[in-house]
């Protein structure tokens, strides 16, 4: 276990680009390197990645330990797996973070069964204790309001997966150096047990919930279905995708791909209005990233004023409409359209 | 076609509601129930079953009351369940858990030849989706995660393709069988379960073994013993403080929040 040293990140690639959730954990592991004073590597997967890889360095990685191989073109288990285990056995890492995607889910689980080792799943925030060189993974536990940090003692890597969009991101610098380690890695087309046969894109709406530039989110402070036009009425005014709560949605008031929160979408959008919403910490996890966020709610003690940059504290059918005013004069003030496409 | 179902008892967390301004869980209303992706999971071993024939048999680790889950499965239509059941089991974390549940599917095996084995896509109470994949690893077969869709399955080529769910769309994989599947809960509606089934499981006693029961188990890779992974400490998280809170008339209000967003206008984007 002394042996063990070094955060190593996987660097998940779709379509030759790196998924966002990656370059979030190069910021985020840059830090726990940087605290524990060993170096931080992303470890790249594929066919024909090799220019991705400078990539990885400008975001954050010492070294990037990278398998180029026509196997690992699409992503399978089996075939990732065995790569990482490979390498993870020969460079003995003691930190590694995944993306809490389908795949970094996936791979992590089957890499932690290979290395014996702990895995904590959707993790939240991380942070590191020097001395004893512990991850400390903290993630929302279950039901109340509360956090659990997990701690992986006795066993190497130490291994998370971690929630896209929640780690922030560092500037890219192209001045950055690095060192690029190509392996080795024996596998044949024809060991593997699974093949893609195809893939199929999808655009769906919690893509745009995931993207959108502004969100109007609404809650059970609405009313009913009808008093929840309010906030589509808003959201089209000023061209934002409508999200909601949990409670929302299991009144029917908006399908399940449009919720919000520990069970629903993570959002980060420049501006998320919340309006008739409680502020349950379950909801919360899954917006407090946002850039801005404005509040409309009637209880001045609502939690959701602890997480908002303004909040409005009043009626909702009493301030929306006047807000769907005002906005609709600023447009036309500033020539007439909004859009963030 | 023989299928396995790994299934777990949880709380209902969506009857479980939370105080607002305490934070704190409301415990009075959470009965145990079948966790629903797992329900899905049966629903489907059950589909493919009356395609291509064969057994559909329930595994669970849990305590005694657990059975109750066994026998639901029954009822959505799986044959027959078995329950591991022992204080040696209690505190696993998922390494743990897959090894316990490997050794039963050994076992399980021995009597008759696995050749699909079923998860739901997570827990609801732990949300972790490690143990699928997990179990697919100690028992060598490949798992496929996320499935929403079985689209074909070939007993006697042993090929099975599935839709996988990915970020944006699904890809379609094409595996041999034997092989392991979570699904989501899209892959199949859950009705109302036939009467003979609601019969059948009424009566059912399903199989309760012990460490004992299991054969060569390496006891320290059970429990909390062979579970990596401990839960450090619990807190609350952290708080923002909170920004401008704006008070009075509505109208008041609105010209003033209009004013704050006037120096954060790029925010927005206008086209003119
Ligand atoms: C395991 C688990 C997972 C969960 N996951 C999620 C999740 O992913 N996302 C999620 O959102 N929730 C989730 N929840 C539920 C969460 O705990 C809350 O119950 C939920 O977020 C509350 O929704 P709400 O704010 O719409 O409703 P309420 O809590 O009922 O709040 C309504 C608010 O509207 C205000 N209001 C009422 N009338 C007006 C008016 N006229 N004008 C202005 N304000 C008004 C009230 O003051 C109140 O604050 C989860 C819970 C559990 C146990």
């Amino acid at each position: 276990m002394e042996e063990n040293r070094g955060i190593w990140v996987f660097i998940e690639v779709t379509d030759g680009k790196v998924e966002g959730v990656s370059l979030e954990l190069l910021g985020a592991g840059r830090k726990l390197a940087d605290k524990l004073e060993v170096p931080l590597a992303g470890v790249l997967l594929g066919h024909d990645v090799r220019k991705i890889s400078a990539k990885v360095i400008e975001y954050g990685a010492d070294i990037v330990y990278m398998a180029d191989h026509a196997v690992l073109e699409l992503y399978r288990t089996e075939a990732f797996m065995k790569a990482v285990v490979a390498m993870a056995e020969k460079y003995k890492p003691e930190i590694f973070l995944y993306g809490a995607t389908p795949n970094g889910k996936d791979l992590a689980s089957a890499v932690a069964t290979d290395l014996s080792t702990g895995l904590t799943a959707d993790t939240t925030m991380l942070d590191v204790d020097p001395e004893k060189r512990l991850l400390e993974a903290s993630r929302p536990a279950f039901g109340g309001n509360i956090m659990a940090t997990i701690l992986c003692k006795k066993h190497r890597p130490q291994m998370a997966t971690v929630r896209p969009k929640v780690m922030k991101a560092l500037e890219p610098d192209a001045s950055r150096k690095g060192e690029v380690i190509e392996e080795e890695i024996h596998l044949e087309e024809s060991e593997m047990r699974t093949k893609v046969l195809q893939i199929v894109k999808e655009t769906t709406k919690t893509a745009n919930l995931a993207e959108a530039h502004v969100i109007v989110a609404g809650g059970k402070g609405m009313g009913d279905k009808n008093g929840f036009m309010l906030i589509h009425e808003l959201a089209k005014t000023i061209g934002a995708t409508v999200g909601g709560t949990r409670d929302v949605v299991e009144a029917g008031w908006l399908p399940h791909d449009q919720q919000i929160g520990q069970t629903g979408e993570t959002v980060t959008p420049k501006i998320y209005f919340a309006i008739g919403i409680s502020g349950a910490i379950q909801h919360v996890v899954g917006m407090k990233n946002s850039e801005l966020i404005i509040a409309i709610n009637k209880d001045p003690d609502a939690p959701i004023f602890d997480v908002a940059t303004y909040g409005l504290v009043g009626d909702a059918f009493e301030i929306v409409p006047q807000l769907i005013e005002k906005f609709k004069e600023l447009i036309k003030e500033k020539g007439g359209e909004i859009s963030y496409v | 076609m023989h299928i396995v179902v790994c299934v777990k008892q949880v709380p209902d967390t969506k009857i479980i509601k939370i105080n607002p301004k305490t934070n704190t869980l409301d415990r009075r209303s959470a009965p145990a129930i079948l966790n629903p992706y797992d329900a899905h999971a049966v629903q489907e071993a059950a589909r493919i079953k009356s395609r291509t024939g064969g057994t559909v048999t329930v595994l669970s680790m849990g305590p005694p009351q657990a059975v109750a889950v066994i026998k639901k499965s029954v009822e959505i239509g799986a044959d027959r369940g078995y329950l591991i059941s022992d204080r040696a089991f209690a505190g696993a974390d998922t390494l743990a858990t897959s090894y316990a549940l490997s050794k039963a599917l050994e076992k399980i095996e021995q009597e008759s030849p696995v050749d699909l084995v079923i998860c739901g896509k997570h827990a609801i109470d732990g949300d972790t989706g490690q143990v699928g994949p997990g179990i697919a690893r100690r028992i060598d077969i490949p798992p496929i995660t996320n499935v929403i869709e079985v689209s074909k399955i070939n007993s006697d080529e042993k090929k099975i393709v599935v839709k996988r769910k990915q970020l944006n769309g699904y890809e379609l994989i094409e595996s041999q069988i034997p092989c392991l599947l979570t699904v989501e809960k899209e892959i199949n509606d859950i009705g109302y379960s036939p009467m003979p089934n609601m019969i059948k499981a009424a009566r059912y006693e399903p199989v309760i073994w012990s460490v004992a029961d299991l054969g060569e188990v390496d006891r320290a890779q059970l429990g909390l013993k062979g579970s990596p992974t401990i839960v450090g400490k619990m807190f609350s998280p952290p708080r923002p403080e909170g920004g401008k809170k704006i008070e009075g008339e509505p109208t008041e209000q609105i010209k003033e929040l209009m004013k704050l967003l006037e120096e954060k206008i790029d925010l927005f984007c206008f086209k003119a």
